[in-house]
């Protein structure tokens, strides 16, 4: 037993002495002396202990019981008490004010709104409740590519019987095809990530670099930008960017993956065709040659470069001139403007998606068909999206909004008043046409990360990492049970 | 406890047959009172520690995947694990960073108690809280600052390697991080240790250096020869420690992981990468499994160390 060793060891090494022995047998004399006197005292003593017990014992198990005592916890005020509630996770910003104009516009139901943590903080909270069945919100906010991951294990209603058809009009295809898998609906679509080009306007200028229309042109002004003495590069490849890379493939033409939840036992995987490895060979090649860098995503080296003139430019959805403006130690005269994303083919554009999130109805749910109505019309106003536009920076997919002009002709400060919506974003998001993700989707994307930060540092080539990816992923799916198409 | 006191009494009194039943009778009681004293710890242990592993235990010999649900397969995921080249990966390298990591730090415990226990002026007393400091750091915090200092933009070394016209090492690269991440632990944990090897230190009789010191002995050859030798036990009880520690190594890779994520991967070591089967990969009975595993494999390293050691720790 080297925990009974231990002790006596810790014992010896740091008194010197052996405490055992002596500790028995002072705890002997005691025990017969209370024996023999006092044990009336005792019992009552006894009975306090216990009692103090008890109550440290109950005060435990509330604490592990707090999951279920769900009206109270709501992070908002409820405004209608008699009204049926219906829980909510999300982590949308200021989503408290578009939880206050639901309530205040419903007599009927009312949202009780819990920030149960950020992508996977929340998904792992979503999964330990699917295990102990039991704690799972009503209604939860879900990024479109872990949708599969929870269809697969039951945890989502088919919103169908719900009456989603009805307002599947109201969404762009893309953002439709996110959240559908075969003929069912596992959630409402809420906001997107467009994908477009962000650069410095005053670098490019100060070099005499055009804005590249295709990927060749952005080889050609990295090379340009180098030769003419630019300190930073002209972007970043991101290795261990999860969306970001399913979208610059996407773009080329792979369709990696394929899932349809009426045969949940059945998962397509091919990242190693002819588009990917073009992809992955035209970055490794800037990489290589020192015209792109390699380095991780969302770390505070990144964002630093990022705004300090370290990269030209930024390949990003909509979303992400809020993590610019939120980032310090940015240059003063910096100059951001947006473009479409550069192209494969210039006369036959693809338009991409990264992120994007939505609303799905759990299996938990009590009443799933007001939870289903709450889905559909927390952000499905005009009111709430000019919330979730002006405070939260959301990218809409909801139809009536996303077609406004008011949405359309809404100026950026950020881009010195450009109408990025209008002239970049609402295009590509009209344009964009949807993805598949697997059950597995976090796994994937690890795996994924690994293999191209191999590819960057130069232990592997393309073709090789490729490879290697699609043997791993399909003897993942195997191994998970699933029958690989 | 309780079987001492009762063996003990029934010894010393097995001569007389009606005061032998009159002290079973108290002796039942007494029992009861240390039952009822061992009570509230037995509840706690048993609740939070023993029905858990048991559970966890259960999980790990079902196997639940996403496209088939749940069915008993008894030990085929311990098969699995101990042919998964991830687990296996994992433990090489927790194993490799033992290697280096416990005589790094015992080195610098060692050295600091020696020199620590020589000196008695005031500077003693202050260097003995400063190398202490680090252990009072929480791990989490101690690794987030690492993390700032090893960033290539925001970290000093850029500016001192600049200084002499170097260009700063990249510390969170995939060939240095194993180094960065040995210094992290090193400077949180050696405090520690060397609080516990000065403790050893103090504790020896003064007469025996003394006696050293008649025969011609130095400072140095006492400390190499009469110090060392006799605080054996307390280095034992580190290494214990530390090898434990490092085995179930998590908490500062995961942190790092944040600046450094093509460099670290999410399953790292095997604490790690128990933790991402589980949360983010939905495969609970996999992770109590890799969890279980690595428990009998710390198990089996802590057991074969003391063993290894019986003649240095005294337990023979």
């Amino acid at each position: 037993m080297p925990i009974a060793l231990l002790s006596r060891h810790i014992a010896r090494a740091v008194g010197g002495t052996n405490l055992g022995p002596r500790f028995l047998t002072l705890g002997k004399t005691q025990l017969s002396h209370t024996h023999e006197r006092k044990s009336h005292l005792m019992k009552k003593r006894i009975v306090a202990a216990v009692g103090v017990f008890a109550t440290l014992a109950a005060a435990l198990t509330g604490c592990s019981g707090g999951g279920t005592a769900s009206a109270s916890s709501c992070t908002n005020t409820i405004v209608q008490d008699g009204a049926p509630q219906v829980t909510v996770w999300a982590w949308y910003p200021a989503f408290q004010d578009v939880v206050d104009q639901f309530n205040n516009t419903h007599t009927d139901v009312q949202v009780c709104w819990s920030n149960a943590g950020q992508g996977l903080d929340e998904y792992s909270k979503f999964s330990t409740a699917i295990q102990a069945k039991t704690g799972a919100p009503d209604v939860i906010m879900l990024e479109n590519e872990v949708l599969p991951t929870f269809t697969a294990q039951n945890a989502l209603e088919d919103l169908t019987s719900y009456g989603a058809n009805d307002v599947k009009t109201n969404y762009t295809a893309g953002a439709w095809k996110d959240v559908s898998s075969g003929s069912g609906v596992y959630a409402i679509p809420v906001d997107a990530g467009p994908v477009g080009f962000l650069y410095r306007k005053d670098i490019f200028d100060k070099y005499g670099i055009t804005v590249p229309k295709t990927w060749d042109e952005y080889a050609e002004d990295a090379q340009k930008l180098k030769d003419a003495g630019f300190s930073g590069v002209i972007g970043n490849y991101q290795t261990n960017g999860t969306a970001f890379n399913v979208a610059l493939f996407a773009q080329a033409g792979a369709e990696l993956y394929s899932f349809d939840s009426s045969s949940p036992t059945t998962v397509g995987i091919d990242v190693d065709n002819a588009a990917t490895v073009k992809v992955l060979s035209f970055w490794n090649d800037l990489i290589q040659k020192g015209l792109v860098s390699a380095d991780d995503s969302n770390t505070s080296d990144w964002t630093t470069k990022m705004v300090s003139g370290g990269y030209a430019s930024y390949i990003v959805a909509s979303w992400g001139s809020g993590y610019l403006q939120g980032a310090s130690g940015a240059d003063e005269d910096a100059v951001w403007q947006a473009a479409p994303l550069p192209q494969w083919d210039a006369k036959n554009p693809v338009q991409v998606n990264q992120g994007g999130s939505s609303f799905a109805v759990t299996t938990q749910a009590k009443d799933k068909a007001l939870s289903a109505e709450v889905a559909k019309e927390i952000f499905g106003t005009q009111d709430a999206w000019k919330i979730g536009i002006e405070k939260g920076a959301l990218f809409p997919t909801y139809g009536p909004i996303l077609n406004s002009t008011y949405f359309a002709e809404r100026e950026d400060p950020f881009f010195s008043n450009q109408q990025t919506n209008k002239e970049v974003f609402i295009p590509a998001a009209q344009a964009y046409t949807g993805y598949t993700f697997l059950p597995f989707q976090t796994y994937a994307y690890d795996q994924q990360t690994q293999a191209f930060s191999a590819v960057a540092k130069g232990t592997k080539s393309p073709t090789q990492a490729l490879t290697d990816l699609q043997d791993t992923l399909v003897n993942y799916a195997k191994q998970q049970g699933f029958t690989v198409k | 406890m309780t079987s001492t006191i009762v063996s003990a009494s029934s010894a010393d009194t097995s001569n007389s047959k009606p005061r032998r039943q009159r002290r079973l009778v108290g002796d039942r009681r007494r029992q009861r009172w240390g039952w009822a004293f061992v009570g509230p710890f037995a509840i706690v242990f048993i609740g939070l520690l023993i029905i858990p592993l048991v559970y966890a235990f259960f999980l790990s010999i079902q196997t639940t995947t996403i496209a088939t649900g749940t069915s008993f397969t008894w030990l085929k995921n311990y098969a699995q694990a101990f042919a998964d080249p991830i687990f296996l990966q994992g433990m090489l390298r927790v194993v490799e960073y033992s290697a280096v990591m416990i005589p790094a730090q015992l080195v610098v415990a060692i050295a600091a108690a020696l020199v620590l226990d020589n000196l008695t002026n005031w500077f003693s007393k202050f260097a003995r809280v400063m190398i202490f400091v680090p252990y009072a750091i929480p791990v989490v915090i101690g690794s987030l600052m690492w993390g700032f200092l090893y960033s290539p933009t925001m970290g000093p070394a850029t500016s001192i390697f600049g200084l002499f016209g170097l260009s700063a090492p990249d510390f969170l690269s995939q060939d240095s991080i194993f180094g960065s991440l040995v210094n992290i632990v090193t400077w949180q944990w050696s405090g520690y240790y060397m609080i516990i090897v000065y403790a050893a230190l103090r504790s020896i009789d003064t007469d025996i250096y003394e006696a050293a010191r008649i025969d011609g002995a130095t400072n140095f050859q006492i400390s190499m020869r009469i110090k060392l030798p006799m605080i054996s036990s307390s280095m034992v009880m580190i290494i214990v420690f530390a090898l434990i520690g490092t085995l179930q190594f998590f908490t500062e890779p995961t942190v790092l992981r944040n600046v450094a994520q093509s460099a670290i991967p999410p399953d790292y070591t095997p604490n790690m990468y128990a933790n991402v089967l589980a949360f983010s990969y939905n495969q609970f009975n996999y992770s109590s499994t890799i969890a279980f595993a690595l428990g009998v494999i710390v198990f089996i390293f802590s057991y074969l160390f003391l063993f290894l050691t019986r003649k240095q720790n005294g337990l023979k």
